[in-house]
């Protein structure tokens, strides 16, 4: 049985995919090898791990302003997430999925999204509807 | 603007603004002073350039002043850092796409301190985070986080989405720290600016903290702030008694919020995880941010009749250059054997690239934003007062 999730209106396309989740936060200068498509931060909780073509479940984003050039880029070579999810984006992501044309959202009214999503369950995200639907369980 | 009929560059910046409103639940837009870009091409890179070039090609000019962050390759000094020419033709491109549509490259992250401060209440487009918290708190003017596309965008329409930090009611306190361990010099400022960013820990959170028994420098402020929205992506704080927007705890509504304190132990934690006594030293960095003429003095003095075991890399905005060149501050650092760059900021400047090119693992720095960073570019940080870092790079190890 699939489970919905309400959060706020997002930006990008409808997109379905297998999740990746931690409870950590997320910069792409700062945690991630973009050639390998893998967190490269030995401190980040999915270090070592690709994010290619998984959905990011993840907290907040944080540091610099340089992820919002850098998810265009990496958007530009295809190795990229299909759709990260946070509890609170910043600006700067949001900005960023907004050139780059990568789907986001945030603000779940149901809490913790990082504690309703588990790596492998298959979403849907329909940032245009503010849905997120958990189509199987991992 | 979105029909297109005053070009394509802003039906695009437009059509930018509406998206990243409604993500934010902006009611309108807000007409701002200045627009400032984070525009290095590592971030950039050959997409983004592209990019930049067609907004250029298609007639694109910006509506209000509007400057930018450091460059990525000094191109006076890129081949010695292991810098290739194809990382110096990308700078070249975004040079000649930026300046096409009218913007000053002015290549610094001290902007406010150098170019033209914000004044309170003043709404600006500020890319680079460490630009934005201190003109918000500092200055207490008005910006959000606004990444390079968001910061194209506000140039070339001379706007930006009024929501964040342009409301009045997202200035307000949500957290109130009370320092208990009186920071002395500029990386104990950084660390307290840290401590109070990881403590935070959301854009969307805004610190009040009292105790502080001086005012702090404006490069003391710097590096506070710099850190903080390293560490926590925090876009602003107050300081009370100092900050123009706190004169009192009240007047941010700190008043009914539970006292948090920030103690020696937690500076000391955060420390302790950027290298020890003894350890072997790669490289000494001073950047992040780039530093003032004050801070170049200090490092000239400290430099003086020294001679360095390893590199030393400090990262001046083209401003500051040239009158440090002229005070002979350059020459003091250059003849220790560090090396100054000018409109480029060490992180921002292909920073894996240049370390595997100079075999630089351990680097050692006074920067508290620059050690958060560069662990995700394959090196192992260490921090030290700017002192230590000097003392560190004559001994050829961290003292």
């Amino acid at each position: 049985m699939s489970t919905e999730l309400k959060c706020h209106k997002g930006i990008g396309e409808k997109v379905e995919g297998t999740a990746l989740v931690a409870d950590d936060n997320f910069s792409a200068r700062y945690d991630l090898d973009r050639i390998k498509g893998i967190f490269s931060r030995p401190q980040h909780k999915l270090h070592g791990q690709s994010y290619q073509d998984k959905i990011l479940v993840l907290n907040t984003a944080k540091g610099g302003v340089a992820s919002a050039w850098m998810l265009h880029e990496m958007k530009s070579r295809g190795i990229t997430p299909k759709a990260i999810l946070f509890n609170a984006a910043n600006t700067i992501l949001a900005q960023g999925a907004a050139l780059a044309g990568l789907t986001m959202c945030d603000r779940f009214e149901d809490g913790d999204v990082t504690q309703l999503i588990n790596t492998g369950d298959e979403l849907i995200v329909d940032p245009a509807a503010g849905l997120v639907t958990i189509v199987k369980r991992a | 603007m979105l029909a297109g009929e005053m070009g394509d560059a802003k039906r695009w910046a437009i059509d930018h603004q509406i998206k990243v409103g409604e993500m934010f639940d902006a009611d309108d837009l807000v007409a701002i002073s200045q627009s400032h870009m984070h525009v290095d091409p590592e971030s950039v890179g050959e997409a983004g350039v592209a990019f930049l070039e067609g907004l250029a090609a298609s007639g694109g000019r910006v509506s209000v002043p509007m400057i930018t962050d450091p460059r990525g390759v000094d191109l006076d000094y890129y081949h010695p850092l292991g810098q290739t020419e194809e990382m110096a033709e990308l700078e070249r491109r975004t040079i000649a796409a930026c300046e096409k549509m009218g913007i000053l490259m002015t290549n610094t992250c001290i902007n406010y301190q150098t170019i033209m401060p914000p004044v309170m209440g003043d709404h600006v487009a500020y890319g680079d985070t460490g630009v934005v918290i201190y003109s918000n708190s500092a200055c207490g003017a008005r910006s959000n986080f606004e990444g390079g596309p968001s910061a194209m965008a506000a140039g070339l329409t001379g706007r930006t989405p009024r929501y964040g930090l342009h409301l009045d009611e997202n200035r307000r306190a949500t957290r109130r720290f009370v320092v208990r361990e009186q920071p002395n010099g500029l990386t104990d400022w950084g660390v307290l600016g840290a401590v109070a960013g990881r403590m935070a820990g959301s854009y969307w959170e805004v610190p009040a903290i009292e105790g502080l028994e001086r005012v702090p420098t404006s490069d003391e402020m710097k590096h506070m702030g710099a850190a903080m929205a390293s560490w926590g992506s925090t876009p602003l704080f107050h300081l009370i008694g100092i900050t123009p927007e706190a004169p009192t705890l009240a007047s941010v509504g700190a008043e009914k919020l539970d006292a948090e304190e920030i103690t020696k132990q937690d500076l000391d934690a955060l420390r302790s995880t950027f290298g020890g006594k003894g350890d072997k030293v790669d490289v000494v960095v001073f950047a992040a941010p780039q530093l003032s003429i004050v801070e170049m003095q200090m490092v000239a003095d400290l430099s003086a009749g020294q001679r360095f075991k390893c590199p030393v890399i400090v990262c001046t905005s083209s401003q500051v250059y040239p009158d440090a060149a002229r005070a002979g501050l350059v020459e003091t650092i250059e003849g220790a054997g560090g090396k100054v760059l000018q409109g480029t900021c060490f992180y921002q400047q292909y920073a894996r690239e240049i370390g595997e090119a100079n075999g630089w693992k351990r680097l050692l720095s006074n920067s508290v934003k620059i050690v958060n960073i560069l662990g995700g570019y394959g090196y192992q940080p260490a921090l030290a007062s700017m002192e230590d870092c000097v003392a560190s790079a004559v001994a050829g190890e961290i003292v």
